[in-house]
């Protein structure tokens, strides 16, 4: 490729340069931290055309060598180093893409209000963003944990705007606390992984050998780092609280793009660093993922708050990819390389796919909230009539999140489906045979994600008001309305043009796992991952195939019949006397999962006598982990604290007395 | 190729006109079971022309996604009977979207269903959506799980690469399929509001789950809206035929005869696949709506079987 007119044009330099920018932007923004005017209308479309350099910069760049680059930053004789290949590239393109519409989306969200200023807020933002980037960039453990921490910090702040509010400092803090141990876990691994060379480099990592007992414990702290900040059981808990309590771009970004960190780690710590994964890492990954995935969508069908129903979701999706990378592993681990490879692709799809839908959507709830100040989905509804655009574009988003095709949440399903069909040529007995029935359970869990989205869509956009307030919502302004529009577009781009987006994808699977697709990425309309034989999805022929009939039986209906139209009141039944109470709420739609899969939850039901001259009704349900695990650890630690707080008495001569007591011992000790 | 075109035409024009007919047989055979005069067969060609004739009445919050959905889900039911081989294994459209996209397309019409019910804000509408979403998500698993059987058979995906593989093999009894088979029938019966999951004929409000959510339709919407329903009856008989029963199908390099013996064989197929089903009517009574996740849990486990004893006995 020639870059002659650029000069030196090379990719890693020129994200820097970005990292630099958004840096540089956010820093801008605290020069006046209370102009709203400014933050919003500069700063924000200014790091929004940032993240569009950033995409279309790791798109070139994929295709570009890998390079590195040691940085002047860092301690001394600890500079930082950085490295940019395919796999970096994929997610700073993620990056790039999602923080251009969220960027976007913010500039025209964020108002003046109660909560931190918007200047501060501008910085904290971008820091986050920057810091991300330079997570993918690092190449080195220091560089790595140090972007690791600041991108957890920088979120943290971000959670906790409205810091005022005790409910939103708690969940703060859970988020806190669940990301430090997390990145405890990584810098064990990475403590594990430099192999007694004593040298931190990613480079040193991939030269040092790896015993097996070494490697495994490596990966398993890796995974548990990692999977903390996706959300994998059991430390998934702080993810329906923070997201939630931020405003809804921070949580469309934590949702849509933070998340994926976690995806990009596990990926580079076992097929990068570690490079020879064992299969029953593969294994145990496959297993939690689809648990996670499927206890992630259970909880999200009987939400009421439209935010936690989307962060349930996430989970639900960062568990689908997270059975796809153990897919990968367990592949990898028996030597099938091409298997290995397009279970990598459905991998990466997912993360691209999830990141489009689910920050669509989220943007959406946010605009909902401004326009009617509600979150809760038992006091919305109907909004289709007074935001159309909203409606419009959160139709694409929810049929792409309930995987149907042809949008893009089918495409990687469609892929995984496959590789899991495949897994019956794995050499080792039994699970050739067990892992199938996984294909069998992520189809329950696709199934389970539509009835999910129908509530989602049904509750808030459909049906009649549940509050008379709602007739005065109104679609939101131009810059918002870009920012889900690019969404939308990209999920119907990723779904009907997959194999485009494969033949980037493929790059990295060529350089983590050395196997390609080869001659079955050249028809660019027709995927067929195997074989067209063995199975071939056109997704833009299905498409114009579905538009074309519809088309024609419109017409065809328009034509020959007399299209009349007569308005009136809504049937139902002869009932008469409708009214927007007689919908279902959102804990009516949840009533068959609360009934089907009643042992997943912690139900506490409160029924009122029938006395009671002012009755409450009310269902709550909890996370069965908080009494599995949370609250005795929390017991256990509180137990241990109050143990050790006997200690303390207070009083000079007891503290005077444990010195002389140390002191004789020891000096038995060294005599 | 020119044959492929005419089967492909053939089989499109075959499963519209024909659709309605299927219902109407069936229709027929229950009556006669239950000892009733039986309605005319040509009794939903009448309905659809009656209904298409008609001013269409829209509830005053009708949305524009309510006015789209009897297109999209009549849409995806076509798109659906033009991927599925009934005549002949020649089906350029196949080559498309395999089985999984088949099932995709299924979820599709379902979620568009279920949203244009819920439009309105009936309390019927949302009941309905809810219950079809219910038995969507327990019939899916299940679905997909018969057609992974089938396809780790013939190692293909695409539905004409499986019915190809069934056709040429010799013949000899797959326990695996034999289990499929049941499975896929459950699945048949609660996917298309079949009793004992649902019961097309009623209009009592506790039981029903599909004309629930049609309750607010009316004329050319309403016509669609059960036309698509009578192609989706024809497309899960097309389906079962061509995993569990295709022979006498067209082969793909056949020629313009064998695409007319494959007709009236096909004819024959769904004729007796109708009087099975108006037997199963028949003799069943309608569940609870919430046994229905037992019945469906009864397909899905009769599906995993089908899929454990095929890589157990690699049959």
């Amino acid at each position: 490729m020639s870059w002659s007119i650029w000069g030196g044009y090379s990719p890693i330099d020129a994200t820097l340069v970005l990292i630099g920018a958004w840096l540089l932007l956010g820093v801008a923004g605290l020069f006046a931290p209370r102009n709203t005017r400014f933050v919003a209308h500069v700063i924000f479309p200014l790091g929004a055309l940032v993240g569009l350099a950033m995409l279309v910069n790791a798109v070139v760049g994929i295709t570009a060598p890998v390079e590195t680059r040691e940085m002047l930053l860092g301690l001394p004789d600890l500079p930082f180093h950085a490295r940019q290949d395919a796999l970096a590239c994929v997610f700073l393109a993620l990056l790039g893409g999602g923080s251009f519409g969220i960027s976007l989306f913010a500039a025209g969200y964020f108002r003046d209000g109660p909560g931190a200023a918007p200047g501060l807020l501008g910085f904290q933002y971008h820091v986050f963003l920057a810091s991300m980037a330079a997570v993918l960039l690092a190449d080195d453990a220091y560089a790595f944990m140090v972007a690791w921490e600041s991108m957890a910090l920088a979120s943290y702040f971000l959670v906790v705007t409205q810091h005022k509010v005790p409910a939103i400092q708690r969940a703060g803090f859970l988020y806190l606390l669940i990301a430090h141990i997390g990145a405890l876990a990584i810098l064990l691994s990475f403590g594990i992984l430099q192999g007694g060379s004593w040298h931190f480099t990613f480079d040193a990592m991939r030269s040092a050998s790896h015993p097996a007992p070494w490697a495994s414990a490596a990966f398993f702290l890796a995974l548990a780092g990692f999977g903390a900040k996706a959300g994998l059981l059991p430390l998934h808990v702080w993810l329906p609280e923070a997201h939630p309590a931020a405003p809804s771009p921070v949580s469309a970004l934590l949702s849509g793009v933070m998340l994926k960190m976690a995806v990009y780690g596990t990926l580079r710590v076992a097929l990068d660093l570690i490079g020879e994964p064992l299969w029953w890492w593969g294994l145990v990954t496959l297993g939690l993922g689809l648990g996670t995935a499927l206890f992630g969508v259970v909880f999200a069908a009987v939400q009421t708050d439209m935010k936690r129903l989307l962060a349930y979701s996430s989970i639900e999706n960062l568990g689908i990819a997270f059975s796809g990378a153990g897919l990968t592993l367990m592949f990898r681990g028996f030597g099938l390389d091409t298997l290995a490879a397009i279970a990598l692709l459905a991998t990466l799809y997912h993360c691209l796919n999830h990141a489009c839908f689910k920050s669509l959507l989220f943007l959406a709830t946010g605009s909902v909230l401004h326009a009617t100040g509600e979150r809760n989905l038992g006091k919305l509804g109907g909004l289709i009539h007074h935001m159309p655009w909203v409606a419009g574009l959160a139709l694409i988003g929810t049929l792409a999140l309930a995987g149907l095709p042809p949008l893009n949440g089918f495409v990687s399903e469609w892929l995984l489906l496959q590789v899991f069909l495949f897994t019956a040529s794995v050499p080792q007995p039994f699970i050739d045979m067990f892992v199938p029935l996984g294909a069998a359970l992520l189809a329950l869990i696709t199934a389970l994600s539509a009835y999910v989205m129908v509530k989602f869509y049904g509750v808030i956009f459909l049906g009649r008001p549940r509050e008379p307030a709602l007739d005065k919502a109104r679609d939101p302004g131009g810059l918002e309305r870009l920012g889900l529009a690019w969404f939308a577009l990209a999920c119907v781009l990723l779904g009907v043009l997959p194999v485009v987006v494969l033949r980037f994808l493929e790059i990295v699977s060529a350089q983590l796992l050395g196997a390609t697709l080869g001659d079955r990425l050249d028809s660019w309309w027709l995927l067929s991952p195997i074989s067209a034989e063995r199975a071939a999805y056109g997704p833009i022929v299905f498409l114009l195939g579905l538009v074309a009939v519809v088309v024609v039986a419109a017409l065809v209906v328009r034509r020959y019949y007399h299209a009349g139209v007569r308005r009136g009141p809504a049937w139902d039944c002869g009932f008469g006397r409708l009214d927007s109470r007689m919908q279902d709420t959102a804990e009516g739609f949840g009533q068959p999962i609360r009934r089907i899969f009643a042992p997943f939850f912690v139900i506490t039901r409160i029924v009122p006598s029938p006395s009671d001259t002012s009755p409450v009704y009310a269902v709550q349900i909890d996370d069965p982990f908080w009494g599995w695990l949370y609250r005795p650890i929390d017991r256990t630690v509180q137990g241990l604290a109050a143990l050790v707080s006997r200690l303390q008495r207070g009083r000079i001569s007891t503290y005077l007395l444990y010195s002389f007591l140390t002191l004789i011992g020891l000096l038995v000790l060294v005599l | 190729m020119i044959v492929a075109a005419t089967n492909q035409l053939l089989e499109l024009a075959l499963a519209l006109l024909a659709a309605p007919l299927l219902l109407g047989w069936v229709n027929k055979c229950r009556a006669w079971l239950q000892n009733r005069s039986a309605p005319s067969i040509w009794l939903p060609y009448r309905n659809l022309h009656k209904l298409f004739h008609k001013d269409a009445v829209l509830a005053d919050n009708a949305s524009l996604l309510f006015r789209a959905a009897p297109y999209v889900v009549f849409g995806s039911m076509v798109v659906a009977a033009a991927i599925i081989p009934s005549v002949g294994t020649a089906l350029p459209s196949a080559y498309v979207a395999d089985a999984i996209a088949l099932v995709g397309l299924f979820a599709t019409a379902r979620v568009f269903m279920s949203l244009a019910a819920m439009d309105i804000g009936t309390a019927f509408g949302t009941l309905g959506a809810r219950r079809e979403m219910m038995i969507g998500f327990l019939a899916e698993p299940a679905l997909l799980m018969v057609i992974f059987t089938a396809s780790l058979i013939a190692s293909s995906t695409s539905l004409v690469a499986i019915s190809t593989a069934f056709v040429t093999r010799e013949l000899a009894i797959y326990p695996s399929l034999a289990f499929a088979a049941i499975a896929f029938m459950l699945v048949l019966l609660a996917e298309n509001a079949r009793i004992p999951v649902d019961n097309p004929a009623t209009h009592l409000e506790l039981t029903m789950i599909h004309e629930a959510m049609l309750l607010e339709y009316s004329a050319r919407h309403l016509a669609l809206m059960e036309w698509a329903a009578a192609l989706k009856l024809f497309n899960y008989a097309a389906i079962g035929i061509a995993l569990f029963v295709p022979w006498g199908i067209a082969r793909g390099d056949a020629g313009y005869v064998e695409l007319l013996a494959g007709a009236p064989i096909l004819a024959l197929k769904l004729l007796s696949f109708g009087a099975g089903l108006a037997l199963i009517e028949t003799l069943s009574a309608k569940l609870r709506i919430f046994r229905a996740p037992e019945f469906l849990a009864t397909a899905f486990l009769f599906a995993v079987l089908g899929m454990l004893v095929h890589l157990l006995l690699g049959s």
